[in-house]
């Protein structure tokens, strides 16, 4: 039975909680934003302007003033060890915001909303609940905050997933999305269950003393990793716990794809690297009687699968999204590469190739809207002859694909250039995974180019040549993505530095 | 100057992409003005090349070395890439020969029609990047150049090209990027591997990379982890031989010629190919020294399965564009083997014929497209008697055939001489230069004989061409909607009699090129004498 507390316990818990408001403010600023949308929402209802879109949007770049103020801050624990914040953690709070940004540009783009839905409704304001999540995602250092924080970017998730009522592919996708998710959660939690009843802890660097003080029975911290595994892997869309992202990629209003895509998956990496790196450190030899297989093991399986499945996959694909969503999957395994390595070099090579991953898949998703927006379509086959009806459009989706494949001069070339650094810093040990890493995406070079194939090389069938124009504003947005992916890959220093410096994690020593 | 001269045809595409596409005209001229250009700066830096100067390890001329990109990497130290161009004797030759090859495609380029703005943007960014490709000293840099090309070349082959262009395009660009991504571990393995003398840092610089005594030992791809060299050097060499094409890689090479119009095949086979033996020449030999010198007897066997199997080849072909294109694999056989011979004599044969190759091989090409221009075929038995009809396009066919087969007082002769001076007098290469000697004797086949059953004899029953009586009474061939001059236009003269006179010079009088040459060449041969690596 507990007992309750004592004046005196109470007086210091309300203290300590005083200390940490002061470590939450982006958040609370969100969540302020997220009940202002809510009311905008109330008040200006059947209004058919973008005024919810641009609160959003200017909401969330002034999240970005708390956030940087937050540099100033010492790295530490509060909330009674539930939430870190360090710059590993400013790192995703920049990334999530600004993906949040995005999703809410290229939601503007989408014409399909204009049909699908009558009122825009509490979309923005999930699309804010949903950085939240993800932030806190990334900041939580305490197993039942991890999980809060994963159930609340999850079910966000699932009702923008299904956001278009009236749509059955929507719907599907929502659904299956949901039952997957339920799965894995439920996978997770027993994983978190068997880690407690290992250490009686739940703060991860807590648990890494523990493991490392006590000993504990390797075969339960096999199972528990494979178990928490299944939650994390659900997140970043990894083989084999990827079944859900081609259906929901495809089914779901494609702004939510980029943004699942893209922010959802950053933020599973971010929580599999602090649970990892943190709680269940890999010293080498530490499981080595169960078979040699350590949740390091487990990973470069996960990455290896996902590689070459992703990839092989993608090249039977009929529809562009549904490409992209066996391209995520693929890019899911490039990145896990980057963790397998386990230090300083890989988690810049990870951090640096989720910001490469977000520019060129926004800018692809971009742009296959602005397509869709002109053609109804996301067919491979009404992608013919677009690169004369829409010269720039063709282009930028030209320049993402390739930065996707990873040709210079683009920023995909300097991610993957990055990852392989980092493998190869390791001597010959990891030289295999970058075999595997280089041939697959030889392989991705085939179906990406189908796109361009379609564009560039076939002739319309419609043979009348008119020229589709998505709109000034449209044009200018694009090309700024697509001149900063060229931008960026011949001058990366600046990202690479920032990525170097997020690599901080409060609690880490990496070797 | 070398940036000018790098960057002049990406400046040209900037404005091009400002002209509106209806102003055919002045798209082609900005790209001419441009290719002109670049021609007069290459003589410029001819000019003031200095041939006493080896390069290779150092003193490089027209040196631009600045800091590109400095970053921190992770518990590592430092990434630092240089923005680092210069030429030397080997590289000096492709320098030139790109800039002539370019214009020449300009040229060639004219009739081109479809889609005039988005052809010439991507033709001056291939044209940019292949004379980055030769004149980047800093392997990043080189690789970015390296990789540009790709995209340029798949839309040009994929667009422009004949009925089955998507297959060939497609196919080049797997086949490359297969062999380019295996370079790009390599080249990260190298930048583990090596320090600059002068800073400290570990460098992507090609010119400290060629030093062996700046590799460290128990790096991935230092002195003493000779597993590993092996494999680094073998898939740099596979990497390079895709572009060469050398068999067994040659595959994609045809298919790419044969769909691809007239213009590209000149650059493929002009330039592009040579990127493959000058790869090998800059990166793969210099760094690898040890490894060059245990494998210089497949490298000769592979040389001479080209040579050989390229001939059956080309004498095999109905069709005269794959027949050039099997004689320009065939032809890239003799570099081969005369960088397999490893001395003097050999490696300046090898580059000379690099040089002579990208001349008489865009030749043909050009050659080719004329006679495809106007009958809309290339099948060789389409023709019969061509010679007394076009009798200045025969008698340039005949030059370009004969120095082709290496016909004394034409460039080729000398350089495939030179070629096998070197290899008869290696030990190494000696018996497999006997039997390449063989593809000499079956060149000559495929050549004469196409050439006889063109241009000789009568016109046949089905060709591709009509005999009519003209006014004057005497017999005329006429092509089904052709509607220009029957015989060589001032244009098409423009571009190939410069070759032409290229060719007859060269073959008379060779010092212009191998003048440049030789230093360079002994400073390679030296840098590739056989090292103990373990004493390093």
């Amino acid at each position: 039975m507990f007992e309750l507390p004592s004046g005196a316990e109470i007086q210091s818990i309300i203290a300590s909680l005083q200390a940490s408001v002061g470590f939450f403010i982006p958040e609370i600023y969100l969540s302020l934003l997220f009940m202002l949308l809510i009311v905008i929402d109330l008040v200006a209802k059947g209004r058919k302007n973008n005024l919810l879109a641009i609160t959003t949007l200017v909401g969330l770049a002034g999240s970005f003033f708390f956030i940087y103020q937050q540099h100033a801050l010492p790295a530490g624990e509060f909330f009674f060890g539930m939430y870190v914040l360090d710059e590993f953690a400013l790192f995703f709070k920049y990334f999530f915001v600004l993906s949040g940004m995005l999703a809410v540009v290229i939601t503007m783009a989408d014409e399909q909303f204009d049909s699908e839905v009558k009122s825009i409704g509490e979309y923005y304001a999930l699309i804010v609940a949903m950085v939240i999540g993800m932030i806190m995602m990334a900041c939580s250092s305490d197993l039942l905050m991890i999980f809060l924080s994963m159930e609340l970017v999850s079910f966000t998730a699932y009702i923008l997933t299904g956001y278009f009522k009236r749509n059955a592919r929507s719907s599907e996708a929502a659904l299956k999305y949901l039952v997957y998710g339920a799965v894995s959660s439920g996978l997770m939690v027993y994983g978190f269950s068997l880690i407690y009843g290992l250490t009686a802890q739940t703060n991860l660097i807590k648990i890494s003393a523990e493991l490392a003080t006590h000993g504990y029975d390797p075969l339960v911290m096999i199972f528990s990793t494979l178990l928490v595994l299944a939650g994390f892997g659900y997140k970043i869309g990894a083989v084999p716990f990827h079944f859900w992202s081609p259906d929901v990629y495809e089914g779901a209003p494609t702004p939510i794809t980029a943004y699942l895509s893209v922010a959802s998956k950053a933020a599973g990496f971010a929580l599999l690297m602090r649970f990892y790196y943190i709680a269940v450190p890999h010293d080498g030899h530490a499981y080595e009687d169960i078979l040699g297989i350590d949740w390091l093991s487990l990973l470069i399986l996960l990455s290896v699968a996902s590689m070459i499945y992703g990839n092989v996959v993608a090249l039977w694909q009929k529809n562009v999204k549904r490409l992209l969503a066996y391209s995520s999957i693929a890019h899911a395994g490039y990145l896990l590469l980057g963790i397998i390595v386990m230090d300083e070099l890989g988690t810049q090579a990870t951090l640096f190739y989720l910001l490469s991953y977000f520019l060129m898949n926004f800018g692809a998703f971009y742009v296959v809207i602005l397509i869709a927006n002109k053609t109804g379509s996301e067919n491979l086959d009404d992608y013919r002859g677009l690169g004369k009806s829409m010269p720039l459009a063709g282009a930028a989706l030209t320049v993402f694909l390739i930065s996707l494949v990873g040709l210079p001069p683009t920023l995909g070339f300097i991610g993957k250039l990055m990852i392989f650094s980092a493998l190869l810093a390791k001597g010959s040990l990891y030289m295999w995974l970058a075999l595997i890493g280089i041939m697959t995406s030889v392989i991705s070079l085939y179906y990406y180019m189908l796109i361009p194939l379609n564009m560039y090389l076939r002739e319309s069938r419609h043979h009348e040549e008119k020229q589709l124009s998505p709109g000034m504003p449209a044009q200018i947005f694009m090309a700024v993505l697509m001149i900063l992916t060229i931008y960026f890959g011949l001058f990366f220093a600046p990202l690479s530095d920032f990525a170097k410096y997020s690599s901080a994690m409060f609690g880490l020593t990496l070797h | 100057m070398l940036s000018l001269i790098v960057f002049l045809p990406i400046i040209a595409g900037l404005v091009i992409l400002a002209v509106p596409s209806s102003q055919k005209q002045i798209i082609r001229i900005v790209s001419l003005l441009a290719a002109l250009a670049q021609g007069v700066l290459a003589v410029l830096i001819w000019r003031g090349y200095n041939p006493s100067l080896p390069g290779i390890t150092g003193s490089f001329q027209y040196v631009e070395k600045v800091p590109w990109i400095s970053l921190q990497l992770g518990g590592f130290g430092s990434l630092n890439i240089e923005y680092f161009l210069g030429v030397d004797g080997i590289s000096i030759t492709m320098v030139i020969l790109t800039a002539l090859i370019s214009a020449i495609g300009v040229l060639s380029s004219w009739t081109i029609q479809k889609q005039v703005k988005g052809y010439f943007i991507l033709y001056n960014l291939l044209a940019s990047a292949m004379m980055g490709c030769f004149v980047a000293l800093d392997f990043f840099l080189f690789y970015v150049f390296w990789e540009v090309m790709l995209l340029p070349m798949y839309f040009l082959i994929g667009i422009w090209g004949g009925p089955n262009r998507e297959y060939a395009a497609i196919k080049f660009f797997l086949y490359t990027l297969f062999g380019s991504v295996f370079m790009l571990l390599v080249m990260i393995g190298l930048y583990f591997s090596v320090l600059d003398p002068a800073t400290g840092n570990h460098t992507f610089s090609l010119v400290a990379m060629a030093t062996q005594t700046n590799y460290i030992k128990g790096a991935i791809l230092g002195p003493d982890n000779v597993f590993w060299r092996y494999v680094a050097f073998i898939v740099l060499f596979i990497g390079f031989a895709i572009k060469v094409p050398m068999f067994p890689f040659h595959t994609w090479l045809p298919d790419a010629h044969v769909e691809a119009p007239t213009p590209i095949s000149v650059i493929l086979a002009g330039v592009l190919l040579k990127l493959g033996t000058y790869g090998m020449i800059r990166i793969n030999f210099p760094l690898f020294p040890e490894v060059f010198h245990a494998s210089m007897y497949v490298i000769g066997i592979f040389g001479a399965i080209n040579i050989i199997y390229g001939a059956f080849c080309a004498l095999a072909q109905k069709d005269l564009k794959k027949m050039v294109a099997y004689s320009s694999i065939s032809h890239m056989g003799y570099v081969l083997l005369g960088l397999a011979a490893g001395n003097s004599e050999g490696m300046v044969g090898a580059l000379y014929q690099m040089f002579n190759h990208g001349t008489i091989t865009a030749m043909l090409f050009l050659l080719v497209g004329v006679i495809y221009d106007r009958a809309h075929t290339r099948q060789i038995e389409k023709f019969g008697g061509l010679a007394s009809y076009m009798p200045v396009y025969a008698a340039l066919v005949t030059v370009a055939w004969f120095a082709s087969l290496g016909l004394p007082g034409l460039s080729g002769f000398i350089s495939e001489a030179l070629v096998f001076v070197g290899a008869f007098s290696s030990e190494t290469t000696r018996p497999i230069a006997m039997v390449s000697v063989l593809g000499i004797v079956f060149g000559a086949a495929y050549l004469l004989w196409s050439l006889q059953r063109m241009f000789l004899g009568q016109r046949r029953s089905d060709a591709a061409y009509d005999l009519v009586v003209g006014d004057d009474g005497h017999e005329h061939i006429h092509f089904h909607d052709w509607k220009g001059k029957l015989d060589l236009d001032g244009r098409e003269l423009a571009m190939l009699v410069p070759l032409v006179v290229i060719t007859i010079f060269l073959g008379i009088y060779p010092m212009p090129v191998l003048g440049m040459l030789t230093t360079s060449i002994n400073k390679l041969v030296e840098v590739l004498s056989p090292v103990v690596m373990s004493h390093l």
